[in-house]
């Protein structure tokens, strides 16, 4: 059985549609990569996964429930998916360890002790064990981000998403950020990343699903999707992107 | 110019006027203030719920007590709550509830309708992003409010809610009328005895003047260590 699967799902803002009848799955340990045009519903997708985006149509199934379904417990769902941003939205009034302890204590129930524990254990993981009395704000954007990807982790999640977590950073700051990501990968986290940074995904991802205009265009393993894309729309993408 | 005035009826009526007046001047203002942040940021969150029933009568309440004058509110209230009262606990006749209770219900309730618009737009400052980090944590709505998005919302609107609470000190010297003996009440009641009018209402103006300024040059510089953290 699928850790993710989307199931004919479709979205509209209005009378505009965003997501068009996307079906794909995402098995345990799997590296997906999601990529496309600005504006095409790959980060609107991923945010189906956690219910941060609500959709009109179809199902999406994690870990065998239903995320749109009423009886569905979405706090406690979302709990067990790490979610990383693009800005990365680390709460800014807290300090580095209480952003990773927050949750653990609120939703999960942990000790303060067992919590500082596994914060800490995480932070060294993402090399950020010696900031973690500081503020966000006294943190640069990769050091941000990965800080955020520690506070997924921290939850001890059957999957993470990533929503363009390399775009709003200096280049500079992106190796150290997708490095963190890389290990994740090939520790056999499942992993749904947005993203353009095409190096990555020939590194680790096992599929790649290229989007554009709300529709799922092409959803081909790694070597494929570089090798020989099906779609016009896809080979237009790659050649506009890995040509600058 | 001021031969014919004598001040030292300050002197002799400073400890009444402070020990009593000014007591119960301090006192309303920060219950007041208290109980109004407490319910104009429930009453925040209600006029942000999506759900109908509860944002549509938190606006119609916000919209009301911010259209009357606070003078009315507080005869309405004075006349009324030994009646609501009785009615809530189900008493024959009304309930005493006393100058001093009766102000701090009526304060709490009129400023908390001005709060609540301060809060308003305090939760709407915090980025949406940090709602969404909150709730993909598993956070539910109370948690991500509470840890999340209040703590930030009060934050970036503390001179706002100061600047209101500087309001609501000198909006409180309108019980007087109730015959209650705030700080101005106090020294109407001195004013009259002695025949002082002019030394009296003189110094209250100086009184409410300095300790109004200084809270607002403190507003200024807290606003200006905001700036900076942000």
């Amino acid at each position: 059985m699928a850790m993710i699967e989307f199931r004919n799902v479709s979205k509209w803002y209005g009378a505009f549609q965003v997501l068009k009848d996307c079906t794909t799955k995402v098995e345990k340990g799997e590296v997906i990569v999601v990529c496309g045009p600005s504006g095409s519903g790959k980060s609107t997708l991923i945010k189906c996964v956690n219910g941060l985006e609500p959709f009109q149509q179809g199902e999406v199934i994690v870990n065998d429930q239903s995320v749109g379904a009423k009886e569905t417990d979405l706090p406690r769902l979302r709990s067990r998916i790490g979610m990383v941003f693009q800005h990365f939205e680390l709460f800014p009034h807290m300090s580095v360890t209480d952003n990773l302890n927050l949750a653990q204590v609120k939703v999960l129930g942990r000790s303060r002790e067992e919590a500082t524990a596994k914060s800490m254990a995480l932070l060294t993981r993402v090399g950020m064990e010696s900031h973690a009395h500081k503020y966000p704000g006294q943190l640069s954007g990769g050091q941000q981000q990965r800080v955020a990807i520690a506070r997924g982790l921290a939850m001890d999640p059957i999957a993470m998403l990533f929503d363009e977590p390399t775009s709003a950073l200096d280049p500079e700051m992106i190796n150290e950020v997708l490095d963190v990501m890389v290990g994740l990968a090939h520790d056999g986290m499942t992993m749904m990343c947005v993203s353009h940074e095409m190096g990555f995904a020939r590194k680790v991802a096992n599929r790649v699903i290229f989007m554009d205009r709300g529709e799922i265009v092409e959803d081909a393993p790694t070597e494929d999707f570089f090798g020989k894309p099906r779609s016009e729309r896809a080979q237009q993408f790659l050649s506009k992107i890995l040509h600058h | 110019m001021f031969s014919g005035f004598d001040f030292d009826v300050i002197q002799r009526s400073a400890g009444y006027l402070f020990r009593e007046g000014m007591t119960f001047t301090l006192t309303l203002t920060a219950l007041a203030m208290a109980g109004g942040i407490i319910l104009g940021t429930l009453l925040a969150m209600a006029r942000l719920s999506s759900h109908k029933w509860l944002n549509a009568p938190a606006a119609a309440y916000v919209n009301l007590m911010r259209s009357v004058p606070l003078l009315l509110v507080i005869f309405w209230f004075y006349f009324l709550v030994p009646y609501i009262g009785a009615w809530i606990i189900g008493a024959e006749d009304p309930i005493k509830v006393g100058a001093f209770w009766s102000s701090v219900i009526t304060f709490t309730l009129f400023e908390a309708a001005y709060y609540a618009e301060i809060m308003r737009a305090g939760i709407q400052s915090v980025a949406r992003g940090q709602v969404a980090a909150g709730q993909a944590l598993g956070l539910n709505y109370w948690q991500n409010m509470g840890h999340i998005v209040l703590p930030q919302a009060f934050r970036n609107m503390l001179p706002v809610l100061l600047t209101q609470t500087i309001i609501l000190f000198q909006d409180t010297s309108l019980v007087t009328v109730l015959s209650i003996t705030d700080f101005f009440g106090a020294a109407v009641k001195v004013a009259q005895r002695d025949g002082r009018l002019v030394e009296m209402y003189l110094f209250v103006a100086a009184v409410y003047f300095i300790i109004s300024f200084s809270l607002s040059l403190l507003v200024k510089q807290l606003q200006q260590r905001i700036a900076i953290i942000q």
